[in-house]
């Protein structure tokens, strides 16, 4: 094995292209197993989770839908679609990106994969054993944490297995530096297991009492976002916007900074949820600074992508995976600017209790998070199967169904809900106004999650069909248009 | 900044920081208020739920009211919601301390309950709001929770805790009458015991206005 220089390793797209070539596909080919197995997981929770949604949303407009039965009402669909997107799709997609960039980052093989299938079969158990518990109502009614007290232990013996598996894998890994997607998924893989259980005990199986169930349970929900869906996606965007278009990482300084910055002040954000509820001042406002404080690392991670894509923007043209990964760059740069904003106690006052801050959780999980793992699994399955995605028209669909229906959603939520807010705050106005302030939006949200599942139907389509490896025996990747130069990366997509 | 050791210290202790001030101290600071006692009956403030409120709450998560209903009132100026009716005073931790969980909510799709017991007094009002919220409320979103109903046949004499005064597409036909289950029963005892209008020393009742 060569000694690799340190900007090589800084900057993945850099490596030499012939040895390591090789290395890159064993070490793909090792993965496929569980890598797969996670998405494929994924997948099937996505469009679980994706008919719950939908059925949730047009039960606000039609409160007369599918009510007669109790396992169909609204208050159970709602928190089965979260968790199953949430603990089904998003956490498995990450999962599977996160074990393949490890595992490509350390260069290594990947070993012990009995160790992450088991992982994958107690993890689906786990969430399957959740969500029909939610449905059959033993939801605990904890936000983000409704899964009765018999199915976390499942996820946790998962989650076991997967920690065990990331700390042997950092421990094999080959010399050299260390790159910050390495940082983002060491830290997340840490953080997940502290929070969960943190919460799980807190909450679900030793509750503390009264109020305080409120911040653990928010500084946890916050969390899980910001320090779990949050580093996985960055981590992704760091690791593939490079590697498509063949430049390194603008700024490595901007990295740290980007990292260590969120590190801190995401953690201690959770409580601008509760903002005028039963808590002493200080926990609310402290939390308030740390999620203003919040800009310094988004900014950073904003600064950092858009210079590196500078002058390259070209590539969204044909490459799914960039046209992906960057649009979930832009909605995180835009989400978390939202957020911020929502934290200031003036602007909480009218989005707060409001469908606002339903469309910045969707702008946040959908529009950042679910595209990075689009993005993530176009360029990834390609790897792992040895076949080209069959259809680059599918492709397209998919990414303007998904685009389209998700900016509707959070566009008409938004209005929707500062409508909503506006009556709720104004004294004069009656409760009534606040329901018809927020109906008609309510009714495009309804139209959105169409698009959306039709969007993920395509793409589901597209994952069995490549799983089956149909379609044409490509030369290079699908890609959407043809590049005006012929891209240096015969690899990237 | 490179070092696997530095990277790894650095992840722990960033993590611990808030896990300290956030979930440790709160735990510490919160996790164990008294209730305070009241000289006039000689209770104590917040008054206990009953068994049946008890259950009622289990009613009230396993079915996701708090989805849509919040239970916090919040201080002016960062909100009207006294002004708007919603209970006498803010809440505070104390507030809470019977309840397990704590629905404080986040949406208000749907009013807010935490002094439902104040605004409705009357079982049947409640029974029927939850049955077919739009047989009460025309312009209400909220679902039928017609499952945690029963519809009979009239035996003899009608039961006494028959719901009465249902109207519109869920009324019962003739013969029938709708029964509340024991769900629908804890579930409504919860809800009329949803009341926070008694003094507490960090929590006073405004003065009363003439």
């Amino acid at each position: 094995m060569k000694p690799s220089s340190l900007l090589s390793s800084i900057h993945p797209a850099t490596e030499p292209d012939t040895l390591a070539f090789l290395e890159r596909a064993e070490i793909d080919a090792s993965t496929r197993g569980p890598v797969l197995l996670f998405f494929g997981s994924a997948v099937f929770w996505l469009l679980f989770g994706s008919v719950l949604g939908l059925l949730a949303a047009w039960k606000m407009t039609h409160p007369g839908l599918l009510d007669s039965l109790g396992f169909l009402t609204f208050g159970r669909i709602r928190p089965a679609h979260l968790n199953s997107v949430i603990y089904g799709w998003a956490s498995q997609a990450g999962i599977g990106t996160g074990i393949w960039l490890m595992a490509r980052l350390s260069r290594v093989s990947l070993m012990h994969t009995k160790l992450l299938v088991s992982a994958a079969i107690f993890w689906n158990l786990g969430v399957l054993v959740g969500v029909l518990g939610i449905l059959a109502g033993d939801s605990r009614s904890i936000e983000w944490l409704e899964f009765p007290g018999y199915a976390t232990p499942i996820l946790f013996v998962a989650y076991a297995c997967i920690g065990v598996w990331a700390v042997i894998i950092f421990r094999f890994r080959k010399p050299g530096h260390i790159y910050v997607s390495q940082w983002y998924l060491l830290a997340a893989f840490l953080w997940f297991p502290w929070m969960y259980a943190t919460a799980n005990i807190l909450l679900v199986w030793q509750p503390i009492q009264g109020s305080a169930q409120g911040a653990v349970n928010w500084w946890f929900a916050h969390n899980i976002l910001g320090l779990w869906f949050t580093p996985i996606g960055l981590a992704s965007a760091y690791y593939l916007i490079p590697k498509v278009i063949g430049r390194p990482i603008h700024s490595y300084y901007l990295s740290i900074l980007g990292f260590w910055t969120l590190a801190l002040f995401s953690n201690w954000s959770g409580m601008h949820h509760l903002i005028g509820g039963p808590f002493p001042a200080w926990m609310i406002s402290t939390s308030v600074v740390a999620s203003v404080m919040m800009f310094i690392p988004v900014v950073t991670v904003a600064i950092n992508y858009h210079m590196t894509m500078s002058g390259h923007f070209e590539a969204l043209k044909w490459s799914p995976t960039l046209r992906f990964t960057v649009f979930g760059a832009l909605a995180y740069t835009v989400v978390s600017l939202q957020g911020i904003s929502m934290a200031i106690p003036s602007v909480n006052t009218l989005t707060h209790f409001t469908d606002y801050t339903i469309g910045h959780a969707h702008l946040g999980l959908y529009g950042f998070f679910s595209m990075m793992m689009f993005g993530a699994i176009y360029y990834i399955v390609p790897r792992l199967v040895g076949w080209e995605w069959p259809s680059a028209t599918m492709i397209r669909w998919h990414f303007w169904l998904v685009a389209i229906g998700i900016l509707l959603m959070v566009g008409s939520l938004t209005v929707g809900g500062i409508l909503q807010g506006v009556a709720l705050y104004d004294p004069t106005v009656s409760f009534r106004s606040s329901l018809d302030f927020a109906t008609p939006f309510r009714w495009l949200r309804g139209i959105s999650g169409v698009l959306l599942l039709a969007g993920h139907l395509v793409f589901a389509s597209l994952f069995v069909l490549m799983l089956l490896k149909a379609g044409p025996r490509r030369e290079g990747p699908a890609l959407l248009a043809t590049p005006a130069e012929n891209p240096s990366q015969t690899t990237a997509a | 900044m490179n070092k696997l050791p530095i990277i790894f210290v650095g992840i722990l202790v960033a993590f611990t920081s808030a896990w300290l001030g956030l979930v440790v101290y709160t735990y510490i600071a919160l996790g164990h208020l008294q209730t305070v006692p009241d000289e006039d009956t000689g209770g104590n403030f917040p008054p206990s739920l009953s068994g049946l409120g008890v259950a009622g709450q289990r009613v009230y998560a396993a079915n996701g009211c708090i989805y849509c209903h919040s239970q916090q009132v919040r201080p002016a100026p960062l909100s009207t919601d006294i002004e708007k009716g919603l209970g006498p005073r803010r809440t505070v931790p104390r507030d809470y301390l019977r309840f397990q969980p704590v629905f404080l909510g986040t949406m208000r799709t749907g009013p807010d309950l935490t002094n439902i017991g104040l605004r409705q007094t009357e079982a049947n009002w409640l029974h029927r709001h939850l049955y077919d919220a739009r047989s009460v409320t025309e312009w209400s979103i909220e679902p039928s929770h017609r499952f945690l109903y029963k519809l009979q046949q009239i035996q003899g004499q009608p039961s006494e805790d028959a719901v009465q005064g249902l109207t519109g597409p869920h009324a019962p036909p003739s013969g029938f009458e709708v029964v509340p289950t024991d769900d629908a029963k804890a579930l409504v005892a919860y809800l009329l015991s949803l009341k926070r209008n008694y003094p507490l020393p960090e929590a006073p009742l405004p003065p009363v206005k003439k």
